[in-house]
């Protein structure tokens, strides 16, 4: 049968499942809004601006573990959904993001709405396609998809130009799909496997260096499995929050610049460090020169260039992680001594005890750790938590008790404020028997607070904690630190909006909370309100995030809470 | 350290595009770049000659592999290499050498290939470095020349 471009769209994501689409019509992408229209399918939720529509897919893609689909149109529309792709891209977040563009007659000719959308996504998407021909559209599709959530995933973006829309051709939806050109590894190298398992039972100083693409590969039931029997201490960095339970008796913490002083001191004096999905990002290692100085290096990765990027390593594995080590699995359990590693437990745990994750509680201002830590009291375990970006991001990943792989929600790698509460709605979106709470910032809030609407409309209760301490308080604390204290506009004091006013504008239900009675208050009545919630908790303006290694020093530099120096 | 790879990649819209966008993204340096379809092939072929020390090598060749529409990449130190270069002499400067100038040439694999009333073009192809031995000989001798390099060919022994 023969269809239009646009139906092809239409019908190529109901091929692939798709259960629902984040986007903002336009002139380029009016046909494909004109074939949604026709169709009750898929739903499509309208988001109030583009950055949005892509954080929203992008939240209910790490949610789901589904690919996440948003629709905008040329120019403008792609230009302001960048944000989101990137923040994607960063996190190998697997997305299909659709475009419209100008009619290819008028591609080059400086049109109305024309930017060279591929060539401005083309370093920020694991691949992208201008479709010049409707005969191609149905393959392209089935690509995007493909690509987007095999390997290692990430965005892919389609650039539809309006004529393509309009032209027909028969609509054929591959089934399967073989690219010449691209053939990720999953299945790690046997002998490989096996000499790193020998490393293993080797070394005396073994750490499990945790990474997002653990959470990606769905191998935490099998690292959970392995870290129980082996007893090798753990560390998670921010993407892989929840991989291990935060009661699990094995797990250090988090690791790197605001990790605490065990997992960083694991990293520190390791003989091995065995990487599942992690790439050594700066943030982790702290100066790189003096990272893990005596360590070889076990590296997990289903993307080659990451194995060697950064440290030396000595055994690569290229591999999905839960397909790796469930090859190592029964080589690892088959005669390994625990108990050798015992005496290094000792001394990490004796890190645990001098220099555990605190703060100093107040009765007189609220603590923005004991808000995180109260909310974890009171929220169901299996919530979902979403985060800007800042010192409330990072309060969060330390003191949150995360229970499972994909609790957490945050941008960690381009570390995008503005990303928390739209994908806060796109997991809601995407998990609705779940309470979605996303820890934000009074700078980060202000960055996408438009998309309240989208949850008044759709019925998305996502509830905003707002750490409102009147400033950008993640740069007050470096100015403080390394800036003599020189707070070069980071104060907000005098630029805050009434939020409890603006949420109820907007349909939402809004708290403001100046004592801590006050907010479990809020808390327990927001998780009933089934309304989007804003709580905006003043807390303790000058708190900082600690420990922290300051930037560019070795781990074991860390900055320590002062009474313990 | 010098080295050149070459690339097999899918000829579809915007490949040329990604290759050098990756390498100015990561801060590699591209020394030459030539690009022509490989015949009967959905294919064409890229010859890169870059710098850098071994360990960017090994990051270029993974980045490589990561775009999509690369099929190869080919890394070898026994590489057949070739590339050709055109030197354009004022008239004035070489009339009393011309049969110098083309002895020389031939010794590149060169002659002259062109001359008029202001100018004469010489062209030879051989090995990179010895055609910078030979720009070097030429640029020493004599003055105002116009050299066009086509960048670095190479195919596997």
């Amino acid at each position: 049968m023969k269809m239009t471009g646009a139906r092809i769209v239409i019908e190529s994501l109901i091929k692939e499942n798709v259960e629902v689409v984040f986007g903002y019509p336009g002139g380029a992408i009016m046909n494909v809004y004109d074939e949604l229209y026709k169709q009750d399918k898929f739903k499509h939720i309208l988001a109030k601006h583009e950055q949005g529509a892509v954080h929203m897919a992008d939240g209910y893609a790490r949610a789901t573990g589904k690919v996440g689909v948003a629709f905008v149109t040329s120019g403008p529309g792609l230009t302001n959904a960048v944000t989101g792709i990137a923040t994607a891209y960063t996190d190998s977040i697997p997305l299909v993001v659709i475009s419209g563009q100008v009619p290819t007659t008028a591609i080059g000719t400086d049109a109305f709405q024309e930017v060279d959308a591929v060539g401005v996504t083309r370093p920020i998407t694991k691949h992208n396609f201008l479709v010049k021909d409707v005969k191609d559209l149905a393959f392209i599709i089935k690509e995007a998809f493909y690509l987007a959530k095999s390997g290692r995933p990430g965005p892919v973006h389609i650039d539809i130009p309006k004529d393509v829309t309009v032209a027909s051709t028969k609509f054929e939806y591959p089934e399967k799909i073989e690219l010449k050109t691209y053939k990720p590894t999953y299945k790690g190298n046997k002998r490989a496997i096996k000499r790193a398992v020998e490393a293993i039972k080797k070394a005396k100083r073994p750490v499990f260096y945790i990474g997002g693409g653990s959470v990606l590969s769905g191998a935490s039931d099998i690292i959970r499995e392995i870290v129980k029997f082996t007893k090798i201490p753990s560390v998670e960095t921010l993407m892989a929050r929840g991989v291990l339970r935060y009661d699990c008796p094995y797990l250090l913490g988090m690791v790197g610049m605001h990790g605490t002083f065990a997992a960083n001191m694991a990293m520190n004096d390791a003989d091995l460090i065995i990487s599942l999905g992690a790439r050594f990002d700066d943030r982790v290692t702290g100066k790189i020169d003096e990272f893990a100085k005596n360590a070889d290096i076990v590296h997990i990765d289903i993307d080659p260039s990451q194995i060697g990027k950064v440290v030396e390593t000595k055994y690569p594995i290229v591999g999905d992680v839960k397909l790796v080590l469930e090859e190592m699995m029964p080589l690892l359990f088959d005669g390994i001594d625990t108990e050798r590693y015992k005496e290094w437990r000792d001394i990490l745990n004796r890190y645990q005890e001098l220099y555990p994750l605190k703060y100093k509680d107040s009765n007189e201002v609220i603590k923005p750790q004991w808000v995180i830590q109260k909310t974890g009291e009171i929220a169901p375990e299996d919530a979902i938590i979403s985060t800007d970006v800042g010192q409330h991001q990072m309060w969060a990943a330390q003191f949150y008790p995360f229970t499972y792989p994909r609790q957490l929600i945050t941008s960690g790698g381009l570390g995008t404020m503005g990303f928390g509460f739209p994908a806060a709605l796109g997991a809601k979106e995407g998990m609705k028997d779940r309470v979605v709470i996303n820890f934000t910032g009074d700078g980060s809030i202000m960055m996408n607070i438009q998309e309240t609407l989208v949850g008044y409309k759709y019925n998305l209760p996502v509830i905003n904690i707002i750490l409102n301490n009147n400033y950008l308080g993640m740069v007050r604390q470096w100015q403080t630190m390394f800036y003599e204290d020189r707070l070069s506009e980071t104060d907000l004091s005098d630029v805050q909006p009434d939020f409890v006013k603006l949420a109820e504008s907007m349909g939402a239900v809004g708290y403001r909370v100046s004592k801590k009675e006050e907010f479990e208050e809020a808390l327990k009545d927001a998780l009933e309100a089934k309304r989007v919630a804003f709580i905006d908790v003043q807390v303790d303006r000058r708190e900082d995030v600690l420990p922290m290694v300051p930037p560019n020093s070795p781990l074991k530099n860390m900055l320590v809470f002062k009474e313990d120096k | 350290m010098k080295r050149v790879i070459s690339v097999i990649v899918e000829n579809e819209h915007g490949v040329l595009a990604r290759v050098v966008n990756m390498f100015a993204a990561r801060g590699y340096n591209i020394t030459s770049l030539t690009v022509a379809p490989i015949p009967n092939s959905e294919f064409s072929r890229m010859t890169i000659m870059s710098e850098g020390d071994p360990k960017i090598f090994e990051q270029i060749v993974k980045q490589l592999y990561k775009l999509i529409p690369v099929y190869k990449v080919i890394e070898s130190d026994d590489f057949i290499q070739k590339e050709m270069a055109m030197i354009k002499f004022p008239l004035k400067e070489v009339k009393n050498n011309l049969a110098d100038i083309d002895a020389i040439a031939r010794c590149y694999n060169g002659k002259i290939s062109n001359v008029n009333d202001k100018h004469v073009v010489v062209s030879v192809v051989d090995r990179p470095d010895r055609i910078d031995n030979f720009l070097k000989a030429m640029m020493a001798k004599y003055k105002n020349l116009e050299i066009v390099r086509s960048g670095v060919s190479v195919i596997e022994r």
